[in-house]
């Protein structure tokens, strides 16, 4: 296990987490100085410090989850990329108005399989960011998002999304090329694409953003990503004034993986490292291979005309509602 | 907003005043010429907000409309509150606006051809898009496919309703797969977008109409002014995501006056109806 966890960024929640690698370090280095030995010691505090990990996951609220999702050292769609696939051809463009980098599409095997593989990056660096506009779309990112899905499709390979998005950007040029039709007409033809679809939420699924290149065969969320309609702070927004209800709207959005399970939303967790993705990047890529590498084989059995059957019955089902008449109350998943 | 005063007073249906003023141009209007003109000012041509049953009174020849699936009820799936928990909010909504959620669907005629026929009712927490406004569009995309029959979804929404959460997010993947199938079958499906139209409904089934109308100067757009002010703090252009915009910018095909739906909706059935 890595207690490197860099010291600047380090959440309010994970602070007293924080003091005991920070007391492991130093008796370390004392140890190391002064030649003696305090392996006890250390054993002891290593004991309380996975212990004291376990028990803060294991409660995270809504809100902490939110943070963990949004965590600067969360592994990102590149790292993935990098851990996860030998080899990346990345394409570029729609082909209608230009390349959107906050959106990502290229060609590459994972566990073997060849796939489209498309996400969302949100820059690590500030410049990163910047370029890639901190991981919020435009049109062109969804349309050059769909132009890899048709080319999975008429070449015979699976597509693989992964989500991580505030959101879809919400501005003037997006707004005049049609971001809304940009969604819109992803999630139409994601229903009907004649491939297989795997989407996992890998940090934030923020809304129409995220679903945008979510219509899939099967959803998963990593263990500590958030989706939902909208993000807590544009809740609270709304229906607050201000930020002073982000924790408990993240609450009501019943937005953590766990409860989207419950509600059919998703179809899988995909474990992360106790502790989080941000303590040990390979840890996660390991889980997500695994778990994509497994989905697609599992896809591979359907046969490919109950494939569009299926994927439409799973999303047809979702929502919840009461209906006297049929004496018939629809529930979820 | 300047429209909330005439909105109040048209959704609860008890005359407040003879006189009303148009926030657009600032008229005093005899509200019964208003009304007798389609909820149009006379004197700006300003439309105001307007019921689902309003919508479909004006619309569907006299007596031809027979609604489907009115006994969909919402439930509060996820217990979600904030100042007010949902299941209030929606016990309140359902009184005053006298319908159990924002949709009113069905089978209709318009100048004696026959259609299903789905309307977003503004009255009801603005329109937003929850389990129920989902479930019932997606029927109606499923009636239209079954029997044939040419689709109008009149859209009059803020979007995705939040407090049903993801459930309302994946209304947009579930709508937008029915109309895939509708696609396929070859039927015809006009989106007639009214003041407002925005967020998650804009973004699924609102734009993927074979053919897109819009009643003059609604707002129609993915995120909401205020939303996109406070990201990038840059003064929006004038008119900007009104229904003249999108019509420039290639999103819209016709902007088309209220008087004027029925007859514009008769014409394209004719050209593209089964």
């Amino acid at each position: 296990m890595s207690t490197t966890a860099d010291l600047r960024h380090t959440l309010e929640f994970e602070k007293p987490i924080a003091q005991l690698e920070v007391q492991i370090r130093e008796l370390e280095g004392q140890q190391t100085a002064r030649q003696i030995d305090y392996s006890k010691e250390l054993r002891q505090l290593r004991v309380q410090h996975t212990e004291l990990l376990r028990k803060t996951y294991e409660q995270l609220t809504a809100w902490e989850t939110v943070q963990v999702a949004r965590h600067p050292m969360r592994p990102l769609f590149r790292d993935y990329v990098e851990l996860i696939c030998r080899e990346f051809r990345e394409i570029h463009g729609d082909r209608r108005f230009g390349d959107d980098s906050a959106v990502v599409c290229g060609l590459t095997r994972i566990g073997g399989q060849k796939l489209v593989l498309i996400g969302h990056h949100k820059g690590r660096d500030t410049k990163e960011k910047i370029a890639c506009n901190f991981g919020l779309a435009h049109p062109e990112g969804y349309r050059k998002a769909l132009r890899a899905m048709k080319l999975a499709e008429k070449f015979g390979l699976p597509v693989v999304t992964l989500i991580d998005t505030p959101g879809a950007y919400p501005g003037i040029g997006a707004e005049e090329r049609g971001q809304a039709e940009s969604i819109a007409v992803n999630l139409l033809e994601m229903s009907r694409l004649k491939t297989p679809i795997v989407s996992v939420v890998i940090g934030e699924g923020g809304s129409g953003g995220a679903l945008g290149i979510g219509v899939a065969d099967r959803v998963a969320m990593m263990q500590n990503a958030w989706y939902s309609v909208i993000s807590p702070e544009a809740c609270s927004a709304i229906l607050f004034k201000d930020n002073s209800g982000a924790s408990q709207l993240a609450d009501s959005l019943k937005l953590t993986a766990p409860h989207l399970l419950r509600l059919g939303v998703i179809d899988a967790i995909v474990p992360e490292p106790l502790g989080g993705a941000h303590r040990d990047k390979h840890q996660a890529a390991h889980a997500l291979e695994q778990y994509i590498a497994k989905t697609l084989r599992d896809l591979k059995r359907v046969k490919p005309e109950n494939l569009l059957d299926r994927r439409y019955e799973k999303f047809r089902h979702l929502g919840e509602y009461t209906e006297p008449s049929s004496k018939r109350s629809a529930r979820v998943g | 907003m300047a429209e909330s005063t005439a909105v109040s007073v048209e959704r609860s249906g008890i005359p407040a005043g003879l006189w009303m003023r148009c926030p657009s141009c600032g008229a005093m209007l005899f509200r019964r010429a208003v009304e007798d003109n389609l909820h149009v000012c006379p004197e700006c041509s300003h439309h105001f907000r307007i019921s689902a049953r309003e919508r479909i009174r004006q619309l569907c020849d006299e007596n031809s409309f027979e609604e489907r699936w009115a006994d969909l009820t919402p439930t509060d799936p996820l217990g979600f509150s904030d100042k007010k928990s949902y299941a209030d909010r929606l016990a309140a909504e359902q009184l005053k606006a006298g319908t159990r959620d924002a949709l009113v669907s069905g089978r209709g005629f318009i100048k004696g051809r026959p259609l299903m026929l789905a309307v977003m009712d503004p009255t009801f927490m603005m329109g937003s898009m929850g389990s129920v406004v989902g479930e019932k569009i997606t029927r109606a995309i499923e009636a239209a496919v079954d029997e044939s029959l040419p689709l109008v979804i009149v859209s009059c929404s803020g979007g995705a309703r939040m407090q049903e959460s993801t459930l309302s997010l994946m209304q947009m993947a579930k709508t937008s797969a029915a109309l895939a199938r509708l696609d396929d079958a070859g039927g015809l499906f006009i989106s007639v977008l009214a003041d407002p139209t925005t967020g998650g409904v804009t973004a699924s089934f609102a734009m993927l109409g074979d053919f897109i109308i819009a009643e003059p100067k609604a707002l129609i757009g993915f995120a909401g002014p205020r939303t996109i002010w406070n990201t990038i703090k840059v003064e929006l252009p004038d008119g900007f995501q009104r229904s003249e915009f999108l019509k420039q910018k290639g999103f819209v095909d016709f902007v088309v006056d209220r008087k004027d739906l029925r007859s514009e909706l008769a014409r394209l059935i004719d050209y593209c109806g089964k």
